[in-house]
């Protein structure tokens, strides 16, 4: 009998694994669809940024409520998996708590430590269902939140609480198969919250207690595996990309926008400056970006990152007065179609521009910065904003009337208006006649 | 102030005196051109000109640095701008550079070194702190402003996009007035509605003016001044005042102009 289910326990850890690996393999293969940008410097800062910001949570903060409770359902994750460790060596070796035996009492606290924040998980999602669903918390609605999102967000605030609630029926049935003479199951100490359901259970033969503790065992383990794969589909994929992307995120202040070397290149040749260069100009495919692919990996990496808290949306100048633009929305459109791209190999016509953001939204950004400020995981949906543009206006010259005015006015006058460039000092003489009267 | 020997030294005056000032003043386009920036410009050189700062700017030599036409999405224009730029100023050896503009000012700190300009470059609300911390500038016990509320708008090319968040308050508290903070300040500051070069076109459709939604919010504080360090950010506020019509109790003033004034200066 245990022999079967331990060839049942790693067929199950192969086909999960399998899948998990295709998945991750993926994602990889999406990010990596983006152009190159050198982020391997300033590798201690961007270590602290990682573990201030992802592993501290420091950001979360501004918005305590949420904060704390997310705060326990992290602690929860990532406490509660070490138990899953034990979960795969019996699940392998066959054995039924093969920690209970050498940690003793130690033994008993951990899992007292799992019950409490199994509970504190619970109580967290049932709050998070409720802010979603009843008090319907503004940021969680928008354009961009049609019906899969909203079903994603629920669904895993659901099967977080019936994963914890199987650990719990488990600890359960488990002290009370402690205590009958004819299952012989190892003594673990008393586990305080479960010890809660046992007059649920209590009245059901040694038989029943043994399958409702093995079934909740499998449905925990079988559930995480599961439940570690659809992540890989869902927002809720920022539990893993909150590190990379935190390492990974931009250094230099907030207002520099990057240099275009290309560009760079054509103007000192048209200025003549910076010598003459042997080099033959570079192959540029496209200036800006137009699709998803014209972007670089840390953009893309970014959208998987996501997790559509809308803390950024909600910050929006634009969009808290009525514009289009939602950088939550730039985010999941690029990670659509990366994911398009990555499925159909692109050549289907769409691009990111046009088919999934308009210029009318990319037009009402004022690259303000609050969205980039919001994140907490320092996502930057303002760079893609910032590279479409640059689109628009190198590439189809289709930028609004009045920015062409502004360009012309700049290259004519040397000033973004129509003033002429000998009025520019005249302040000066303003200045003294003013004086004298 | 006895004004007729105030001084407005250019570059080009300086180099031919083969005379290095400490510092230059970049005063940006609306600073130039346009007519409420031009009485900060003025209300800066006039403080410049008390303390004695040697300072000189670039006159008819000074251009547009390109904030707007990058942010628009014009590289090109941008780099043609900068790189044009870079070459005046290395040519007068501009080593420090002061601007009252938030945009100028991360422009030629952030954005020249890629195309090979590098100055120290800092906002006139820097400055000013400097100037106010080696006590070049004292304001008078009771210089007008004690009692009254004053409130500051955070722009957010100096805010947000450079993290200088206390140096204009440290100006204005030197003012001896009461500054009283909005609901969103600082690192969650409000925009005005004119960054990314929103300030040369209109805003897309929507149901509210971005400046109006500011002009609001600081409103709220019952501050008589609304201080603010950015001309993008002047005029999208005086506009929200005008509209709210409250131009006869509710200022909007740059901290330059406070200080000035303060100094009794203008």
């Amino acid at each position: 009998m245990n022999y079967l289910s331990q060839i049942a326990f790693v067929l199950v850890l192969v086909v999960a694994g399998y899948f998990l690996a295709k998945r991750i393999k993926e994602i990889r293969g999406n990010i990596l669809l983006g152009k190159d940008v050198d982020r391997s410097d300033r590798k201690s800062e961007r270590m602290k940024s990682m573990l201030l910001v992802a592993f501290g949570q420091k950001k979360m903060f501004k918005k305590l409520i949420p904060a704390f409770l997310h705060l326990l359902i992290y602690v929860g994750f990532l406490v509660i998996n070490i138990e899953v460790l034990e979960f795969i060596i019996d699940g392998l070796v066959g054995t039924h708590r093969i920690f209970a035996g050498p940690l003793g009492d130690a033994y008993t606290v951990a899992l007292n430590i799992f019950e409490f924040l199994a509970v504190a998980v619970i109580f967290s999602c049932v709050v998070f269902l409720i802010r979603r669903n009843v008090l319907k918390v503004g940021r969680f609605s928008g354009i961009e939140m049609t019906s899969w999102p909203k079903l994603d967000a629920n669904l895993i605030l659901v099967i977080e609480i019936i994963l914890m609630f199987a650990i719990l029926t488990m600890n359960a049935t488990d002290q009370i198969l402690q205590t009958r003479p004819d299952a012989n199951y190892t003594e673990t100490g008393r586990m305080v919250f479960s010890a809660t359901l046992i007059p649920l259970f209590e009245g059901m033969s040694t038989t029943g207690l043994i399958i409702t503790e093995r079934v909740a065992w499998w449905f925990h383990i079988i559930g995480i595996f599961a439940f570690a794969i659809y992540i890989t589909y869902s927002k809720h994929l920022h539990i893993f990309m909150a590190f990379p992307n935190t390492y990974y995120a931009n250094l230099n202040p907030k207002g520099e926008m990057n240099n275009m070397d290309e560009v760079t290149t054509e103007v000192k040749a048209m200025l003549g400056v910076g010598g003459a260069s042997s080099e033959p100009p570079a192959e540029i495919s496209r200036f800006g970006a137009k699709d998803a692919t014209d972007l670089n990996w840390v953009n893309l990496m970014n959208s998987y990152a996501c997790t559509e808290c809308g803390r950024c949306t909600q910050q929006c100048p634009a969009n808290m007065t009525g514009k289009k633009l939602s950088p939550r929305k730039i985010m999941m459109d690029t990670r659509d179609r990366i994911d398009e791209i990555g499925k159909t190999g692109g050549d289907d016509g769409k691009s990111l521009l046009g088919d999934y953001i308009t210029k009318e939204e990319i037009n009402a950004c004022t690259s303000c910065n609050a969205c980039v400020e919001a994140c907490p995981v320092n996502i930057d949906p303002l760079s893609i904003i910032l590279q479409l543009r640059r689109y628009v206006v190198m590439e189809e010259s289709s930028a609004p009337q009045s920015w062409n005015s502004m360009f012309s006015n700049i290259e004519t006058n040397f000033a973004p208006w129509k003033f002429p460039p000998t009025d520019r000092f005249k302040w000066a003489n303003d200045l003294k006649t003013e004086e004298k009267d | 102030m006895n004004t007729e020997n105030i001084q407005v030294p250019t570059m080009a005056e300086m180099a031919s005196k083969g005379e290095q000032p400490e510092v230059l003043f970049w005063v940006g386009c609306a600073g130039s051109f346009d007519d409420r920036y031009k009485k900060v410009t003025k209300a800066f050189v006039k403080i410049l000109n008390k303390v004695g700062v040697k300072f000189a700017v670039l006159g008819e030599e000074e251009t547009c640095t390109g904030d707007p036409a990058r942010r628009a999405g014009n590289e090109f224009l941008f780099q043609m701008q900068a790189m044009s730029n870079i070459q005046v100023l290395d040519g007068y050896g501009v080593k420090r550079i002061v601007t009252a503009c938030p945009h100028c000012f991360n422009t030629l700190k952030n954005e020249y070194p890629a195309l090979g300009g590098n100055y120290e470059v800092v906002h006139h609300s820097q400055f000013l702190q400097e100037l106010i911390d080696e006590g070049k500038v004292r304001v008078k016990e009771g210089g007008g402003f004690k009692g009254r509320k004053i409130t500051f708008h955070d722009s957010c090319f100096l805010g947000r996009a450079n993290n200088v968040y206390e140096a204009p308050r440290k100006v204005l508290e030197s003012l001896d007035a009461e500054l009283v903070e909005m609901k969103r300040c600082k690192t969650k500051g409000l925009c005005c509605g004119a960054g990314g070069a929103q300030m040369f076109k209109d805003a897309e459709p929507g149901n509210k003016e971005i400046n109006i939604e500011r002009t609001e919010e600081a409103l709220d504080t019952g501050a008589s001044v609304i201080a603010s360090g950015c001309p993008f950010c002047m005029t999208m506020l005086s506009d929200g005042i005008k509209n709210k019509e409250k131009e006869s109790s509710v200022e909007v003033k740059d901290i330059a102009e406070l200080i000035a004034e303060a100094e009794d200066l203008v």
